[in-house]
């Protein structure tokens, strides 16, 4: 049992930071952005928050725990919604080509945030690692009263950062803003086929910036919440970040696009790349091969549905092309 | 109630070297059915495009009540109440029909689906039209989609509607249909542009007709005064009597024998069925019919590029041996092994016919690179023929590097159909090989299949012009809904007869 | 009618597609673009270390270019980076996106490390015939896959590649942790240091000179092969137009399978260079993204193989002398990813003033 609990304990941390990031891939590919640079976003989103939290702790004596969260909070996304608002400049406006600028600015996040994770306390004359403790533990701190409820329920729902509700809590809100407002049925419309969207007298352009803008600013708080709740606010220029970002980008997939398939696809993905730590016997390399099973599945859905041909499950009609009207 | 509605003054619009809508006047009543006549290629869409706001016009003014509005967007297009409805539907497949119609219209933050099937079905109750609002737009047929399309534009409030040939893709009976509403909304003040070009609907339907010829205006006269004759001189310019030299056939020979040919489109339709007739060596059999009859999937079918269905039969003679060899199943490279010269000329010039980005020495390449046994591709004999073709059909062109994407139309056909011909075809045939040409190089085209049909070719010419047809060609296939209605011979028969097989089959009602 | 609904607005730039661009214009547009993003780097380098631009920028071309060591780093990293794009640019002309360059390359890399572990024993001329097999068999089959795929089903290769990447990242961690040496150390630390079998010669001490001339002559034949060969002509009718494609009897799934295994085959190659001529063991970090980066290479260039020399040149230059400024202030070197990230969002965005033309609305120019 306490197994389990753990088991899921671990995956729902590690599925929140991807949902993160797919939940706000899912708004741009939405919109016919197939943004890879989601993992460099959620770099920037990261390193944004801990440097916001961080000159705001070693600036006080006795931090306060709620500015700690907001400045970690607004620093994430405006950094992240910066990056986004790079990737729609070049690709809405300049109209390049949303794969090499998605590239591009993935290597651009993990440059700038493992540049200023790796040296930011040398910069700011500091010694040894850059820690943010009392921020980190305010985004930790689970729902008071009820994560203490016995026989494992309050640990297994109750005992996570508040982050990790506002994950589902997106989820829900993105898929009913999808399926039952006017601006998301027109944000579909212009993912599926701007031409119609734009004849039906949508604002392609503006709708395309604002949701991967937004987009990016959501995958952001995977960022953020992987650094302060993941690593408890530290810095690793290990990589994880990346390889979570892709992960996001597989959920997206796993998930068909829709929102409410990121709840429980995060979280399975997140049992699949931990299964390898509770089950006995296996080696450290088998280990490895465990962690492949995200992206098995996800690659075995992508194939899955493109043999099904089920419209409904389709990428985005548009995704990854640029939209010029005028075009003959 | 009565004014006018819409007025352009002097309107110009440029694509890069080409022009195309040459200061453009044009006014429109309120309460009136305009249609808007011209050829293929006219610049009839381009104008309209300019007041749906797709395209922004290089030059001049657009009044809307006698005031001058600027319409940078379909969204501006809206808001002044001018609604297009374009040949390639503008609908986003995976929605149902009330998600398009709403699609894009200010309103609550929260869609309420209740209240907007009441206000749809209102609206579709008055004008009378049966709409399945819950059905999603890619289970639906061409005329269902028009149908959502043109309830989208009334929702949005649509004073102006402006249809885009809207009856290229309906049977009749929906044509019919069709016209009983757009009078409705005549009646009910509205002001409709129909962009065709088929006479006998603008004679029907329209109050008056506007004409446009290569991208300038000419005229627009009150329907009761044309006539069909009046009209399409308008169109074509001074009165031409086509005068085609067609020679007598020659040495006819069965060349291919095709029986109940059935195949399918992509969504599984039957686009042919059971079709049969033959092909003669030294005549040109002309293939009429509506947009989409299945003229598309005939000619790929011969050439290897369609799959058919069980039980279907085409059978090419060889001349030399009398050989009969069986075509369906076989690929286009099958086909040319077997030592089969066939020519196509495919209706999507450069995008099935040609390679846009390549030169003419590329395209030269295309049907005959693989020959030989060699790693490498041999440029020398392509290079040969790219400019004997360049001086023997006039090509204009900067050079025989050039891609022939940036050539205009007409060249672009000059390279298809000169390397089509070099292949020394036993079977020639074109789709829409004059489409969007000038009278010359639609001339020059019409001299070569002539050629070609006195050489011994079989030339089959899918056409639209049924004066075309009539006059270059021998016999006239007509087909209709992907079945043969009839074939005729073309001295003989008249426009009139053409027409009708291709709107029923024989036998059906009368 | 009120009176909002008649504002007069003309918008105040409007776009068009140009047909043509004079070739000087083009390369004008990017050279101003580069320039502009050096300018860039230089303030945010400057804001950074404090030091005159200048200055950096001498100091990264001393840590490129400075001695002949650096040299021929530089032209070995160049040369692997090129490798790669001369690997996915067929691949792109043909309108395939192969994202998974990179782990086509690990593939190639994992397969070399097996078979010098396992062939140790093998004479050096048999052992290297084995290792390119190997290294362009794996590769090759990294890419049959999502190729086949897109074949049968018209699967999403954007997607599947990439998603292949990290397999083949997981697989290398799986392939390390199986061979570690010493136990424990989760690395497998250099393969046959004693013996060095399977190691790439060197050449009058250069040791990447082979890799070099691997390179060049690998991107000299398939500049070949792309304008001279039937099968380049495939690729680019096929990238052209299916339609036209299946029109002149070309079986577009097979020349997307065949150029799949070509590109993930070299990438494979790739892979070999890596463990064979430079690193010398086996690791997820072998790559070095360079099968990413080779993606920005192939499309900035336009898929020309000069050009690819040329963008390769560029970003080995401001990785090797970001990873000096870095040393030398003490910064960490992913100063030179952020840096790299700057000058390809300018070259990227510079692309749009040479395929469209903007029109100033109140210049009317008659042209």
């Amino acid at each position: 049992m306490d197994a389990i609990i753990s088991l899921f304990n671990a995956a729902v941390v590690f599925g929140t930071v991807i949902m993160f990031g797919a939940i706000g891939e899912i708004i741009a590919e939405k919109s016919g952005s197939l943004n890879l640079g989601v993992p460099g976003i959620m770099y920037l989103g990261g390193i944004a928050g801990l440097v916001g939290a961080f000159f705001y702790e070693s600036s006080v004596d006795e931090p306060n725990r709620l500015v700690c969260v907001i400045i970690a909070v607004l620093c994430c996304f405006a950094v992240s919604f910066l990056g986004g608002l790079i990737f729609s400049f070049l690709t809405i406006t300049l109209r390049a080509n949303q794969n090499v600028t998605g590239l591009t600015l993935t290597i651009f996040g993990s440059g700038v945030a493992n540049f200023f994770g790796g040296s930011l306390n040398k910069l700011a004359g500091g010694v040894g690692q850059i820690s943010v403790s009392a921020t980190s533990s305010a985004f930790r701190h689970g729902i008071p009263g009820l994560k203490s409820i016995g026989g494992g329920i309050g640990q297994m729902f109750f005992s996570y950062g508040f982050l990790v509700y506002i994950a589902i809590a997106s989820a829900v809100l993105l898929s009913i803003y999808l399926k039952r407002t006017r601006q998301g049925l027109a944000l579909g419309a212009v993912g599926e086929n701007p031409g119609a969207a734009d004849a039906a007298g949508i604002n392609v352009t503006k709708y395309k910036y604002l949701a991967t803008c937004f987009g990016a600013a959501i995958s952001g708080f995977g960022g953020l919440f992987y650094v302060m709740d993941y690593t408890k606010g530290t810095w690793a220029n290990d990589g994880t970040i990346e390889a979570l970002g892709w992960l996001a980008v597989a959920l997206v997939i796993f998930a068909t696009w829709k929102p409410y398939n990121t709840i429980w696809g995060s979280y399975l993905f997140g049992i699949l790349y931990w299964a390898f730590f509770y089950i006995s016997g296996l080696t450290r390399s088998s280990q490895e091969l465990f962690k492949m099973l995200p992206y098995i599945v996800t690659i075995i859905v992508l194939v899955a549905v493109s043999m099904r041909k089920k419209k409904e499950n389709q990428p985005p009609e548009a995704l990854g092309l640029s939209y010029f009207r005028e075009e003959r | 109630m009565k004014g006018n509605a819409i007025e352009l003054i002097d309107i110009t619009k440029r694509f890069g070297e080409v022009v195309a809508n040459h200061k453009v006047n044009m006014v429109v009543r309120k309460g009136e059915i305009l249609s808007l006549l011209g050829e293929n290629g006219s610049g009839k869409t381009t104008l309209m495009n300019m007041l749906s706001g797709i395209y922004f016009p290089d030059e001049g003014q657009i009044l809307l009540d006698g005031q001058e509005i600027v319409i940078r967007s379909p969204e501006d297009a809206f808001r002044y109440g001018i609604g297009m409805i374009h040949q390639h539907f503008k609908l986003v497949d995976v929605y149902t029909a009330a998600q398009n119609i709403i699609l894009g219209i200010p309103g609550k933050f929260m869609l309420n689906k209740k209240e907007i099937y009441k206000d749809i079905r209102e609206l579709t109750e008055k004008y009378g039209f049966e709409i399945d609002l819950d059905k999603k737009i890619y289970e639906m047929s061409v005329s269902e989609k028009q149908t959502v399309e043109i309830v989208k534009m009334l929702y949005r409030g649509a004073n102006i509607l402006i249809l885009d040939e809207p009856t290229a893709v309906l049977t009749p009976q929906e044509t019919d249909r069709l016209f009983g509403v757009l009078r409705n909304m005549k009646k009910d003040g509205k002001a409709v542009i129909i962009i065709t070009h088929k006479l006998q609907e603008v004679l029907e339907l329209s109050d008056r007709v506007a004409v446009l010829r290569k991208g300038e205006y000419i005229g627009t006269v009150e329907t009761k005064d044309a006539t069909e004759l009046s009209l399409t001189e308008m169109m074509v310019g001074k009165k031409v009597s086509l005068n085609i030299g067609r020679t007598e056939p020659v040495n006819r020979k069965k060349l291919i024998n095709i029986e109940h040919l059935t195949c399918l489109n992509k969504e599984g339709v039957k686009a042919l069925d059971d079709v049969s007739f033959e092909i003669y060596g030294g005549e040109i059999l002309g293939i009429a019919g509506i947009a989409g009859a299945g003229q598309k999937e005939l000619l790929e079918s011969i050439a290897g590029l369609q799959k058919s269905e069980e039980g279907s039969s085409i059978l090419y003679k060889a001349i030399d041996n009398n050989d009969e060899i069986q075509l369906v199943g076989r690929s286009v490279n099958d086909i040319k092994n077997l030592g089969i010269s066939l020519a196509f000329v495919p209706e999507d010039r450069l995008g099935m016919g040609l390679v846009g980005n390549m030169g003419m020495i590329g395209n030269m390449m295309l049907r005959s690179y693989n020959e030989g046994k060699s790693f490498f591709t041999e440029k020398k004999a392509p290079a040969e023929l790219a400019e004997r073709i360049k001086n023997r059909l006039d090509v204009a062109t900067p050079s025989i590097n050039t891609p022939v994407r940036k050539l205009s139309g007409g060249n672009v056909q000059k390279v298809l159909v000169g390397r089509e011909i070099a292949l020394a075809p036993r079977v020639l045939m074109t789709a829409y090989a004059v489409r969007g040409l000038d009278i010359n190089t639609s001339y020059t085209i019409y001299n070569i299949l002539s050629e070609e049909k006195e050489k011994g070719v079989a030339v089959v010419y899918v056409g639209e012009d049924l004066d075309v047809l009539i006059e270059l060609c021998d016999r006239i296939l007509v087909l209709c809904g992907g079945r043969v209605s009839g074939i005729v011979d073309a001295r003989t028969t008249t426009k009139e007869e053409v027409g009708m097989l291709m709107t029923k089959l024989k036998g059906e009602e009368e | 009618m009120d009176e909002k609904k008649h504002v007069q607005k003309v918008p105040l730039v409007r776009l068009s597609k140009r047909t043509s661009i004079e070739r000087w214009k083009a390369w004008t547009i990017r050279g101003v673009a580069l320039l502009a993003a050096l300018i860039v780097c230089g303030f945010v380098i400057t804001a950074i270390v404090h030091l005159n631009p200048i200055q950096v920028y001498k100091a990264m071309w001393n840590g490129t270019f400075g001695s002949s060591r650096r040299l021929w780093i530089t032209m070995r990293d160049m040369s692997l980076l090129l490798l790669v794009g001369v690997a996915l640019a067929p691949v792109f002309k043909m309108k395939f996106w192969n994202l998974g360059g990179e782990g086509q390359l690990l593939m190639g890399g994992c397969a070399t490390a097996a078979v010098m572990l396992y062939l140790t024993d093998l004479p050096a001329p048999v052992l290297f015939i084995c290792m390119i097999a190997a290294s362009m068999v794996a590769g090759a089959v990294w890419g049959l896959i999502p190729a086949f795929f897109k074949a049968k089903f018209n699967t999403n290769e954007v997607l599947f590649t990439l998603m292949m990447n990290y397999v083949a990242i997981q697989l290398t961690a799986f392939c390390v942790s199986k061979w570690e040496n010493p136990y424990g150390s989760n690395t497998v630390g250099i393969i046959n240091a004693q013996g060095r079998q399977g190691w790439m010669p060197e050449i009058q001490g250069a040791a990447p000179l082979i890799t070099v001339v691997i390179v060049l002559l690998i991107a000299v034949a398939m500049f070949v092969y792309m304008k001279r060969s039937k099968q380049g002509y495939e690729i680019a009718v096929v990238g052209d137009s299916e339609n036209t494609a299946r029109y002149a009897g070309i079986s577009v799934s097979k020349v997307i399978i065949r150029t799949m295994i070509i590109s993930g085959a070299i990438c494979g190659l790739t892979g070999f260079l890596c463990v064979s001529a430079s690193s010398h063991t086996i690791s997820t970090a072998i790559g070095d993204g360079r099968g990413f980066t080779a993606i920005i290479v192939a499309w900035l260039a336009k898929f020309n193989t000069i050009g690819m020399v040329a963008i390769s040149l560029l970003l080995v230059f401001l990785n090797n002398g970001a990873v000096e400024i870095a040393s030398q202030f003490n910064l960490n070197d992913y100063a030179s990813q952020m840096i790299t990230g700057i000058i390809l969002f300018f070259i990227i965005g510079c692309e749009f003033f040479i395929n469209y033309k903007l029109t100033f609305s109140g210049k009317q120019k008659e042209e």
